[in-house]
């Protein structure tokens, strides 16, 4: 009975934010809607890095789908001329989901550690293929056009961020939670627990421990490929270093363990409230960035082990 | 005849410099299970600390000789030793016995940490300590003038291989480590004092980290971004020989050298793949790598 209530409450709270983020829009400043954007965006990866934590594995690499999933949008509207958002985020979406799809035969045999460095090893790949790719403006990268949607083209004095793309954003960010919701609780999701506890047990069960990894995979990237598809529409331009670079990734398990796998909407809360930190702390301590990062990520490990969404657990007075 | 000599001492010279920059790393995993991160940190200070020393030693004395490869060494010493300490009694004791990559999560965010500190300590331009590497003069092999730095590193390395190895297998403290690296408990149970072991691993992982900063220090421009670079590189030749072994880094190293050097040569525009497609082949047909032996199922 309490699971039933908590996905209850998870699906209704979904709903909640995201009708208070469309009613919102008319009120929020160009920046703030623009955090927003960005934030959900990148909450997108790590609610992909969250799905492969709850099978107990990390990957140091969900930058090459972030990266996989902006650029195949931004090759889709320079080179092929599409505007479509909807279109855009589909090319993003098969583009990562084919790459993931043919890496997992190799990362699914592999856990902990290895799992971890093998997808960093790739991310530095694809990041050494695009510095170097001279089309692809190398590590300049290049820039993409203001997105249209079903044939409705946002009015031209409005700039890139219209209530259209912003709306699309929140929506379709909305339904995927809901969606990755759903999925936990199912026995793909259950299958997950069973990988992180113990694998040999599961596989008596006449599960396939290495099936379930590579269809987690799968979908890490394909949410990974869409946040970057959304970080790429909001930002207008797409570079190497933006997506595809070790630091990248980084951030993404940073913000990971920051929000914790207690829910979907953690990776969000988290996101949202590095982009801020993040906002200040570049204006006030350029220099100092990633060692806020580090002592913060430390800081979590020894005292907050399950992230922020556990403080919300321990207010309820009930344990994580 | 000439190019496949030049492959030879090239992948050679490489090799060497591929097994000193990564044998600490795995040595550390083999005694404490632990993917040490920070493991670029201590590189890339390592080679800073013996780049600023020996710049502000020839430029007091600019006729240096030798005595410049006994900075270096200071400071590969005093870098393994004072950072070494700060990350295993200040960070990793806290979160030994908790899993794996929660201990990587803690390196990482000490690599991150001392990412900042060098550049708060030493600034975003480039260090080059050039001096020691002339010290040898040139070498002619098969007709090709070699730097004789570059040369002298693969028996010095070689040495560095062999006496790691000989501590090891062939001393008391060595033979009391397998025993730690075996069994924990069993080990502490016979009166070893295994914490003392871990610190003492991880100093000496430390300064072979700081070490191989400090030799590369004359080869490269020491800038910020050298240390990620090499934990991604170091990570690959250890895994290809298996985690934890000191042999197997020595193979890995040789294996990575002798691809990467032939791509240099015959498709250069291959080189940085060479790497990650022979860790790639190893991994896919034996994932605990070439020396690593297979962990035990758990029921």
């Amino acid at each position: 009975m309490t699971l039933l209530r908590r996905v209850r409450l998870t699906t209704a709270g979904i709903a909640v934010a995201t009708a208070a983020l469309l009613a919102l829009w008319p009120l929020l400043p160009a920046w703030a809607a623009h955090t927003v954007g960005v934030s959900l965006g990148g909450g997108l990866v790590v609610l992909g890095l969250l799905i492969l934590i709850r099978f107990g594995l990390v990957s140091f690499g969900q930058g090459l789908f972030f990266a996989i999933g902006g650029y195949a949008a931004a090759l889709a509207n320079q080179f092929l001329g599409i505007t479509d958002m909807l279109v855009l985020s589909v090319a993003g979406i098969a583009s990562a989901g084919a790459v993931a799809w043919a890496l997992g035969y190799i990362v699914r045999g592999h856990r902990g550690i290895f799992f971890a460095m093998l997808n960093l090893a790739f991310s530095m790949i694809l990041f050494g293929i695009l510095a170097k790719t001279v089309v692809l403006g190398s590590t300049d990268g290049f820039s993409v056009g203001v997105p249209t949607l079903l044939g409705f083209a946002p009015d031209p004095e409005a700039g890139r961020l219209t209530f259209m793309l912003f709306g699309y954003i929140v929506v379709f960010t909305a339904v995927v939670a809901w969606w990755v919701d759903r999925i936990l609780a199912s026995p793909i999701g259950y299958a997950g627990q069973g990988v992180r506890e113990n694998e040999l047990r599961l596989r008596y069960l006449g599960v396939s421990a290495r099936g379930a990894v590579h269809i987690a995979y799968i979908a890490a990237a394909k949410l990974a490929a869409l946040g970057g598809v959304f970080t790429v529409l909001l930002i207008g331009h797409v570079t190497p270093e933006d997506t595809a670079y070790w630091t990248k990734s980084g951030e993404f398990v940073f913000v990971a363990i920051l929000g914790g796998s207690g829910n979907v909407a953690a990776p969000f809360i988290a996101q949202t409230v590095f982009e801020l930190v993040r906002t200040f702390a570049l204006q006030y301590a350029p220099d100092a960035w990633q060692m806020l990062l580090g002592i913060t990520l430390l800081l979590v490990i020894l005292f907050l082990p399950g992230g922020l969404w556990s403080l919300a657990d321990r207010l309820r007075g009930r344990d994580a | 005849m000439i190019e496949l000599a030049a492959i030879v001492v090239d992948s050679l010279v490489y090799a060497s410099w591929l097994f000193i920059v990564s044998i600490g790393l795995t040595l550390i995993f083999g005694v404490m299970n632990v993917l040490n991160v920070a493991h670029g940190s201590l590189y890339a200070l390592g080679a800073y600390t013996a780049a600023w020393a020996v710049g502000m030693y020839v430029s007091g004395a600019p006729d240096a000789g030798f005595e410049l490869l006994a900075i270096m060494l200071v400071a590969a010493v005093v870098v393994g030793v004072v950072v070494g300490l700060l990350i295993e009694r200040g960070v990793l004791r806290w979160v030994y016995g908790r899993d794996e990559i929660v201990i990587v999560l803690a390196t990482y965010a000490v690599f991150l940490v001392l990412e900042d500190v060098m550049k708060l300590i030493f600034g975003p331009e480039s260090y080059i300590a050039f001096q020691p590497r002339f010290l040898f003069g040139t070498v002619s092999v098969a007709g090709i003038p070699y730097v004789g730095y570059d040369l002298l590193l693969v028996p010095v390395v070689a040495l560095i291989g062999l006496g790691i190895w000989a501590a090891i297998h062939r001393t008391r403290p060595g033979k009391l480590l397998i025993a730690v690296i075996h069994d924990r408990e069993i080990a502490a149970a016979l009166g070893i004092n295994v914490t003392r072991f871990f610190t003492v691993t991880f100093l000496c992982g430390a300064f072979l980290g700081a070490l191989g900063g400090a030799l590369s220090a004359p080869l490269i421009s020491v800038v910020p971004g050298i240390g990620v670079e090499l934990i991604v590189l170091a990570f690959a030749v250890v895994v290809i020989g298996g985690l934890g072994s000191v042999e197997g880094a020595a193979v890995g190293a040789l294996l990575v050298g002798l691809g990467r050097t032939a791509a240099v040569f015959f498709r250069p525009e291959l080189e940085l793949f060479v790497v990650f497609v022979v860790m790639t082949v190893v991994l896919a047909v034996r994932p605990e790598g070439l020396f690593g032996k297979p962990k035990a199922r758990r029921i």
